[in-house]
Order: C-alpha cells, then structure tokens, then sequence
C-alpha cells in the first residue's frame, strides 16, 4: 500500500514536472516579436506540411462520417416519422462534436506524429543542436513556425470536415434514401444557431489545435535522441492527445452545452 | 605558451556532473588564438562535453569558462548567441539539415545573419564549397553524400560566416583514409589561411598530433597531459604513454572492474 502510494506520488510529481517544462518550453518558443521576412516562409511551408497534406484523410474521413450519420440518422428518424430533421441532426452532431474531435485525433496521428518524429531526428542527428551553435535558437526556428502551423491549420481543417460531411449526409439522405431537399436545408437553418454551435465548434477545435500541437512538438524536443527514445515519443503524443482532446471535449461540452 | 599566442579559451578549475557522475573534476585549459590545439583521451572522458561547455550549450557546476574574453556561462541568451556566430563547429554526424540542399546548408547561416544580396550569398557559399572541393556537389541532398563529403559540407556550413574559433568534434572517426587525409588537410589549411583558432576533439592520435601545435589528454575528468606533440611524445606519465601508444593494458586496465574471479567460477582462495 506504502509502495503504491510512493509509486503514485512519484509518477504524479513527474507528471507536473514535465507539464511545467512543457509550459517553459512553450513560453520561450513563442515569447519574442517574430521576424516577419523570415517567419511567414516557415509557417506557410509548415502549413501546407501539417494543413494542406492532412486535407486528404480529413475529407475523405468526413464524407464517411456524414454518409454512415445520414444511413444511422434515417434509420432512427423515420421510426417516428421525423427523417426530415436528419439534416439538422447531422449538422449539430458534425458541428459541435464530431467535427472537432475526429478531426483533432486524426490530426494527432498524422501530422502530431510526424511533427514528433521530425524534431525528435533533428534532435538525434545534433541538428538542434548545429542550429544552437550557428547562433539561431531552435525554439524559434523550429518549433515556433510548427506550433503556429498546427494551431492555425485545426479550426481550417474542422470546418471542412463538417462541411464534407453534412455534404456527405446530403449525399446519402437526400439523393439515395429520398428525404425531401427542402426540408434536410431548411430544418438545418432554422435549428443551427452561429453563436452557441458554430462558434462553440471553432473554440473547441481552437483548444484542440493548441493541446494537440503543444504536445507533438514537446514530445519531439523531449525525446531521448535515440530510435526507441523517438518512437515511444511518437506513441506518447498520439496516446496524449487522444486522450486529452477526449477529456477537454467532455469539460468544454459541458461548460458550454451543459445548461442546454 | 609563448607570450604572443595569448588564449582564446580558457577553463579554469572547471566542474561538470551529469546526475551523481562527475565527468570533470577541476579541468584547466588555455587554448591558444590561431592555433590548433588537439584534445584528446579516451572515449567517454566527456570530450564533446567539454567542446559544449565552450559554445554554452552546457554550463559548467563550479570554475570559469571564457572564450574571447567573455564569461561564457554568465552570458545571457542574446549574447551568447552573439558570441556564437564567431564560432563554428562540426559536429561528428555533420549535423546537416536533411531538407535542404547543400547549397541551402552552406547559405543557412549566411541567410539567417546577414542580409546579403542573393548574388552575393551564392558566391560566398560557392566560395566555401570550392575551399572544400564540392562546388560540384552543390545541387546535391545530404542523404546523396557520403560520410566524408558530409562533414566537408558541415565544415563549409561552419566557416560560412568567417568564425574565429571553429571546434571540430572527432571530424577523423570513421574515415577512410583518403577522406581522412582530406579533412586533416582542410583542418590545417583554415587555420593556415584564415587564421581561424582550432580546437580539435578526436582520439586518432597520430593525425592530431600531425596537425596540432599544441595538444591536450584528458581522462578521469582530469587534463593528464598537455603541451607540444613532442612534449607529449616525451610525457613522463605512464597513462599518457599508454594512450598514445595505445598499449592495452596498463593504467587503464584491460578489465573492467569485477567481482574476484574465485567468487565468479568457484576456485577457492584465488582473487583478482
């Protein structure tokens, strides 16, 4: 019993130990006025990296999301007669949940990882550490564009997951199981509210983009410089952030739907 | 060390532990400007941490640090990273940035500190990889070169901005010999032709003492011995004899410490 408590002490010490470098961590790669001249090439070369290149498993993943959620939603609807509220059903689900979160975890496993993995070799392959002694501060050169690359590009991406998939909901409600146009639109509109769902939406998939991106670089910058060291980095910043978008998801939903 | 070749670097009494490991246990050091100086010593004595205690990226327990007259480990980020761009290293791995090219390598540091015309970067970079012998290869990716022609680029990458101090860590590990002859070559042309002060960290003893006027062993976290070649050539000290000539038993003993060989097999009374 004395042993496990020990045990739990230690490992929760370690725990905010490590929170608290990854906060210094964080505050001296953003700290500082950027150079404009050379920090907007990094951060668009990052964004088309870690934006750009992740469109592809985001869309497609949305136009599945939407169709299996037009099929499910049909299939419950027409029990009581009201298929013609699949519309709104799919754009609230998309909109204020599954958009953000699918999203976020599947950022996590693409771009999160492979952000780890990149900086985790540059740490092995000294090339931090060359950029230290060139006198350019690998905080700033390295990790700043990323994390602001990540940040920016998961609200972008959220937003067209939802929107591919309330497409793809259309697709399988209205031009296969035959709920009338009108009706998947118009329920969308009336029910939909831009402030308390749209935009809730966006915050959360901002809080997502930060959490995410924060951890995937850490990670990398923390690693142990050697192949084992990088790869359980990897697999700390996927477990990580899956479970932290999981569980920030949870307190957000409810600090912002709970009163619904 | 003649009045003339005052010290570019100086440790001084210096202590370092890594957790409860002491690596260097009061190590003292002059290197001199514009000189080679080699230091050498067995593998693990920590001589790469020494070269990171020189450019900051380690601080030292106790003792002083200064290159070009400067406390190294009172310096604030904004100074010592001014003092960095008078420093050059290369790094064992090269250290090369794998997306860019080795064209993009050499101008890294140019790009980032000056603002240079294009035209003129790229005859600067043209210039440092001529010095190298691989304008030819400017076109080429890192993973495109061999060892050899790596640290050829790092080291072109190092001297891109005309540094006063460049620090080679183990730039003869690994080469074949004409690419060791290249780099032993380079080595003492930059500091022939540039004046560019040396310090060479390495444990292939006889190119270092062919190209060092000055030479240092370090081992036990401890300077053991230092002086000219010859000097060192003559040391009285068995240890450092032992390392130049590479004798495998001696001083540093060919076994590891161990239990006593009659606990390990069972013969009774014999211990080691």
């Amino acid at each position: 019993m004395i042993k496990w408590l020990v045990n739990l002490g230690s490992q929760g010490r370690k725990f905010l130990e490590s929170l608290g470098r990854s906060g210094q961590f964080l505050f001296a790669a953003l700290a500082g006025v950027p150079n404009p001249r050379v920090g907007f090439p990094l951060l668009i070369k990052q964004m088309y990296f870690l934006g750009v290149l992740s469109l592809a498993i985001i869309v497609v993943s949305g136009l599945f999301i939407g169709m299996v959620l037009g099929l499910q939603g049909y299939t419950i609807l027409s029990d009581y007669g009201s298929e013609a509220a699949i519309g709104q059903m799919i754009a609230l689900t998309l909109v204020r949940e599954l958009g953000p979160v699918v999203t976020a975890l599947l950022f996590a496993g693409r771009a999160g990882s492979a952000l780890t993995a990149e900086i985790g070799l540059m740490k092995a392959t000294e090339q931090l550490s060359s950029m230290e002694m060139m006198g350019v501060d690998p905080l700033r050169r390295v990790i700043a564009p990323r994390f602001w690359a990540g940040f920016l590009s998961m609200p972008v991406l959220a937003a067209i997951f939802s929107v591919v998939g309330i497409w793809g909901g259309l697709l399988v409600g209205v031009e296969w199981l035959g709920v009338f146009e009108g009706s998947f639109w118009g329920n969308m509109q009336s029910s939909v509210s831009f402030t308390s769902d749209v935009l809730n939406g966006v915050v959360k998939s901002v809080v997502f983009g930060f959490v995410c991106t924060w951890i995937a670089v850490y990670q990398g910058y923390d690693c142990v410089p050697t192949s084992e060291g990088i790869s359980s980095a990897t697999t700390r910043t996927v477990v990580f952030s899956a479970l932290a978008v999981l569980g920030l998801d949870f307190v957000l939903t409810a600090v912002m739907f709970g009163d619904l | 060390m003649s009045a003339e070749t005052e010290p570019y670097i100086e440790l001084k009494d210096v202590v370092f532990s890594r957790g409860d490991r002491r690596i260097f246990d009061g190590v003292s050091l002059r290197i001199p400007r514009g000189r080679v100086t080699a230091i050498m010593g067995p593998s693990g004595t920590g001589k790469t941490t020494l070269l990171r205690l020189m450019g900051g990226q380690l601080r030292p327990d106790s003792g002083r640090v200064t290159v070009a007259g400067e406390s190294v480990p009172d310096l604030g980020r904004k100074a010592l990273y001014r003092l960095r761009q008078k420093m050059g290293m290369l790094f064992q791995s090269g250290a090369l940035f794998t997306d860019l090219s080795v064209f993009e390598n050499v101008a890294f540091p140019i790009r980032v500190h000056t603002r240079l015309p294009e035209d003129m970067v790229r005859d600067i970079v043209l210039m440092k990889l001529e010095a190298v012998g691989l304008r030819g290869a400017r076109e080429l990716m890192p993973a495109q070169l061999s060892g050899g022609m790596t640290r050829r680029v790092a080291l072109a990458r190092s001297i891109a901005l005309d540094p006063e101090l460049v620090m080679y860590d183990e730039p003869f590990a690994g080469q074949d010999p004409i690419a060791m002859g290249v780099l032993v070559k380079l080595v003492r042309d930059l500091n022939h032709a540039m004046g560019i002060t040396s310090v060479l960290v390495s444990h292939d003893v006889p190119e270092c003492l062919s190209i060092s006027h000055y030479a240092c062993i370090v081992s036990d976290g401890r300077v053991i011995g230092d002086g000219t070649p010859d000097e060192l050539r003559n040391h009285p000290s068995e240890k450092v004899q032992q390392f130049l000539k590479g004798h495998p038993d001696g001083p540093v003993p060919f076994h590891y410490p161990a239990a006593g060989a009659g606990e390990d097999w069972g013969i009774a009374g014999e211990q080691q």
